[in-house]
């Protein structure tokens, strides 16, 4: 049944408002709102474009896809641990780290962020009933799953799945140096999700810009939902370029085509450059949404607005117009490409990064600052992120990169950022608007156990490697010589990583633990500001029954807390229409 | 709608000059391309909303004075459950699996693609599912 | 704890050198300055942001219920920590912009000898899977490879004479390498279709390992070789005994065909035969 949906109408309260700052009260007549009949069970969740739901069969999927990518983590970990070790064949050897970056990078990290907690959190924050194109959001949500089985089943045919890392790199991915079904698939799975994500950014673009409630404009979006415009403004910068990429190099193996081969013709290193005009902005495609949910968070917790708010803006946009530039940063050791041009912008993305961090500590400063979950994961991505961060720097480099490139010193700084961004963040974004999602809370104590193992774990695997990469490590590789003297190094990191599955299980308990004995949340546990923690938990269907009036980027605190509310200088400070207990409420029709 | 213009409009311009520096300092054809792809990415819609943004009134979500009941009326429409998404992309997931495995697929990705198609269209007319 | 473990056992020599080589040539030894002056500037710079964000941790913690003054803006602050950023990455730019010079600097791809007289020694490296060849082009000396999945296989080794200028000519039969030597703070892909040319100054004697660091199919991490520099004049014996012992160069063959991974000897009068392709049509 298509709905058109009015705004909220707003019930005047008839007695003062609870603690969590909203109108108790019932809906008013909307037939709409009330009883669905309509599909039920399985049939209700293949038919459903409501984001909610979307947005958690993202989440739920993709975190699935990232434990088995974990799994062959592990198993890549234990071999390493062993110079000598046969744990697995070379062929099984490069299948999995293949795999585990693929997995990660295309099926976990992007998903999780734009499918899953962007998908349910934008149409909320914004104060939209829904996303712009709902059924184009579950076709997305259906491409990704689908994309994610083809993409798996490399595994199950002969020959094994893709084995050239999740670069393809030609002429290694081409019909003469990987036949077999296997790398097929891999490109394929790559249409399909490349899919999948542009039309998620298309959603996330069309929502941010047109369904925002009245008085939210621009600059009082909350810096979580502009990272998210500002990633599906890249989104769809770079995945046509990634799926033409794909097609040709398709073409090349089974066409008869030569565009990446010498003998026809054709120019190897072209693929490196659709490939990274591609991969660059992908890694801030994975990067900003979980700078933005970090964002939300730190003033919550710190009880104060964030430090900065048109800074992070220009920042973000200068991170992603930036980083559309620099893709040739990975091809520094070819040989072919401009090295000042690549190197020089690579440098300058540190700035509005260092703006961003500044701002982080800033919205801190000075404020009332308290320990919960979320906080405690977004200040390890603080951390984590600041070292990947300054290790990024000595990359943009070309001749440390000459002396870096392809060693584990790269594998240790690309993991700090992405585990730092997906993983951190990502959890902190999780364990944040759970309650919303959900309507009960994680437990916060089995959530400090998940945190302090994670960022245990997490260092005693990554800091090894940043020295063996430096002492010669390349990376991609199943064994090594003893006489190298890597091993110790690699077992203390092949140990902080079952430090890291293990801490992944506080978070299953938690998981289990929440549903098996709920503690109701309530609409505002946190005392967040975002629109998001005005409606209930969960929302209902069409997200709102009634609107705060919004006058800044925090417009819930300003609603329960309007003798702190949030005024930026040169903005007249709203008069209260009635007079009497300072609140604003709005008559609707 | 300004908003939007502005930016699409914002994004094609900085491509547009990246793009020629680029081109004038390596002379590198496939980065030159792909940054005056990106151009024409912003240019083209952002351009086209610019021009219809000036025959717009301004919407209740830019005015920083707005009242909930300026956004009184329809928002959109929502199109509610709908089984055609989900067949779309089994349509899609076929279509490129018959490219790895063979045309005996074909048959049934252009079904389940067709007949997604059609639903969908209907669906959208009628204002109903099917 | 988890920090200082990994420096533990690095052997405690992290800080003289931050874990890198000091470069055995002169390039590397330009990368090696490059590289510890960033990574001053990196351990300063990120542990007092590291330090401001612990005591920022420390300080604020809630101590009461008191709602703390909602400030969100301080642009002199702002304006400060934009720019200074902006210096700091264009000072490391310039330096980059100078090291970088020196390390692709190349004298002409036919000189024999370099603008102050130092001999050149031409080597051609031409990487296939999976293993690499070494051909002297102006001596006749031809030093072939194979795959290094033994246990007493260290691969080929490329003699290098002190003091005199090598340049490197990288090629690949087949897929893309990496020409990797750690103690010489460098590497460059071997791409086929294309020529990339280096040069290295070898500053001491000794004995360098390198690898590919390239995924290059089934053997990647068994393609091993390792550089020996040793004095000219012991460069010149070795020369001439390798011409004696007929590991001369391959006459025959051309470059963008598959080579077989197990071509060790290769004489005069077999390097008319073409080499046999080991696996199938290109």
């Amino acid at each position: 049944m298509t709905t058109t949906v009015e705004p909220p109408e707003l019930i005047t309260p008839e007695e003062p408002d609870g603690p969590d700052g909203h109108a108790p009260g019932t809906h008013g007549g909307h037939d709409e709102h009330a009883h669905h009949q309509g599909p039920t069970g399985i049939l209700n969740w293949i038919t459903s474009t409501d984001h909610k739901v979307i947005g958690k069969s993202y989440m739920i999927t993709s975190l699935v896809l990232f434990f088995i990518a974990g799994i062959m983590a592990l198993v890549i970990r234990v071999q390493l641990a062993d110079p000598t070790s046969s744990l697995v064949s070379f062929q099984t050897y490069n299948e999995l780290f293949t795999m585990h970056g693929s997995l990660m990078l295309y099926l976990f990290a992007g998903p999780f962020a734009f499918g899953g907690l962007a998908n349910y959190i934008v149409p909320l924050q914004v104060g939209a009933p829904d996303m712009a194109f709902p059924r184009l959001n579950a076709l997305s949500y259906w491409l990704y799953l689908g994309g994610s089985i083809t993409m798996l089943s490399g595994f199950l045919v002969a020959g094994g799945a893709a084995s050239y890392g999740w670069v393809a790199y030609a002429p290694l991915s081409n019909a003469i140096n990987s036949p077999g079904a296997g790398a097929d698939l891999w490109l394929m799975a790559l249409g399909l999700t490349g899919f999948s994500a542009i039309f998620t950014g298309v959603n996330l673009a069309a929502t941010i810009f047109y369904l925002r409630a009245p008085g939210m404009t621009m600059f009082r979006v909350p810096i979580f939902s502009w990272n998210m415009l500002v990633t599906g403004i890249l989104i769809l910068i770079a995945f046509p370029v990634l799926f033409g990429a794909v097609v040709m190099l398709f073409c090349d193996r089974h066409f008869g085509t030569h565009i990446f081969t010498v003998q026809g013709g054709g120019v190897p290193v072209l693929w490196q450059h659709l490939f990274w005009f591609f991969g660059h902005p992908e890694v801030y495609i994975l990067a900003l949404p979980y700078f933005g949910m970090v964002t939300d968070i730190f003033p919550v917790f710190s009880r104060k607005p964030l430090f900065g708010y048109k800074g992070m803006v220009f920042a973000t946009m200068s991170i992603a117009a930036l980083s559309t530039g620099v893709w040739a940063h990975h091809m520094f050791t070819t040989g072919v490409v401009l090295l000042p041009f690549f190197s020089l912008l690579s440098y300058l993305i540190a700035v509005p990064t260092g703006i961003k961090f500044f701002n982080w500590i800033g919205t801190m400063w000075g404020g009332q600052l308290s320990f919960q979950t979320p906080m405690l994961f977004s200040i390890g991505f603080l951390f984590a992120f600041l070292m990947g961060g300054v290790t990024g720097v000595l990359l943009a480099s070309p001749p440390v990169d000459f002396m870096t490139h392809d060693t584990y010193f790269v594998v240790a700084h690309f993991h700090q950022v992405l585990i730092g961004t997906s993983v951190f963040a990502g959890f902190a974004g999780f364990y944040f608007w759970y309650p919303k999602m959900f309507g009960r809370m994680l437990r916060d104590n089995l959530g400090k156990w998940h945190f302090w193992a994670l960022f245990v774990g997490f260092w005693l695997t990554f800091m090894p490697q940043y020295l063996v990469g430096l002492y010669g490590m390349p990376r991609r590789v199943a064994d090594y010589l003893p006489s190298n003297g890597w091993t110790g190094l690699n077992v203390l990191s092949t140990i902080g990583a079952f430090v890291i599955g293990a801490s992944f299980l506080f978070f299953l308990v938690n998981l289990w633990v929440s549903w098996r004995d709920p503690i109701a949340a309530g609409d505002n546990p946190w005392d967040g500001g975002g629109l998001e923690w005005f409606t209930s938990s969960p929302p209902p269907h069409h997200n709102y029954t009634h609107l705060p009036p919004i006058r800044s980027e925090r417009p819930t605190w300003d609603y329960n807390h309007p003798e702190h509310r949030t005024i930026h200088t040169g903005q007249p400070v709203p008069v209260p229409a009635d007079a009497s207990d300072g609140k604003e409420t709005v008559g609707a029709n | 709608m300004r908003v939007s213009a502005v930016f699409l409009a914002g994004t094609g311009i900085f491509f547009g000059v990246i793009g020629l520096v680029y081109w004038f300092t390596s002379y590198e054809d496939a980065g030159f391309l792909m940054l005056m792809g990106s151009a024409l990415l912003g240019l083209l819609p952002g351009s086209y909303y610019l021009w219809w943004s000036y025959k717009m009134k301004p919407q209740p979500d830019d005015d920083p004075h707005a009242e909930v009941a300026e956004g009184a009326g329809a928002v959109d429409s929502f199109p509610g459950s709908s089984i055609w998404p989900f067949i779309l992309g089994m349509g899609a997931t076929f279509t490129v699996l018959t490219f790895v495995f063979g045309l005996w697929l074909a048959p049934l990705a252009a079904a389940l693609i067709l007949s997604a198609a059609i639903g969908v269209t209907v669906e959208s007319r009628r204002g109903g599912t099917v | 704890m988890a920090v200082a473990a990994p420096l533990a056992l690095g052997g405690c020599d992290f800080f003289p050198t931050y874990g890198a080589s000091r470069g055995a040539t002169q390039q590397g030894h330009d990368t090696f300055k490059l590289y510890s002056g960033m990574m001053t500037t990196g351990i300063v710079i990120g542990g007092l942001v590291g330090l401001l964000i612990l005591w920022t941790l420390l300080r604020y913690r809630r101590r009461s219920e008191e709602m703390p003054r909602q400030f969100h803006e301080n642009i002199p602050i702002e304006v400060l920590y934009t720019v200074i950023p902006v210096l700091i990455v264009a000072g490391l730019f310039v330096f980059t912009v100078l090291t970088e010079n020196n390390v692709d600097a190349t004298v002409p791809m036919n000189a024999t000898l370099t603008a102050s007289g130092k001999p050149v020694v031409d080597i051609r490296v031409t990487a296939f899977q999976w293993g690499w060849r070494f051909d002297y082009t102006g001596l006749n000396v031809g030093v072939a490879g194979e795959t290094t999945n033994g246990p007493d296989n260290h691969g080929p080794q490329m003699v290098v004479p002190v003091g005199q200028k090598v340049q490197i000519t990288l090629v690949s039969d087949d897929v893309i390498h990496g020409f990797y030597v750690r103690d010489f703070n460098f590497s460059r892909y071997a791409l086929p279709g294309v020529t990339n040319v280096f040069d290295l100054d070898v500053l001491n004697t000794g004995t360098y390992s390198g690898q590919c660091t390239q995924i290059c199919g089934l053997y990647h991490s068994e393609m091993l070789f390792s550089v020996r520099s040793v004095s000219p004049t012991a460069f010149r014996l070795w020369a001439s005994a390798e011409v004696r012992a007929g590991h001369t160069l391959v006459r025959s063959g051309s470059s963008t065909s598959n080579n077989p991974p197990l071509d060790t000897h290769v004489t005069p009068s077999n390097a008319i035969a073409p080499p046999s392709l080991v696996k199938g049509s290109a």
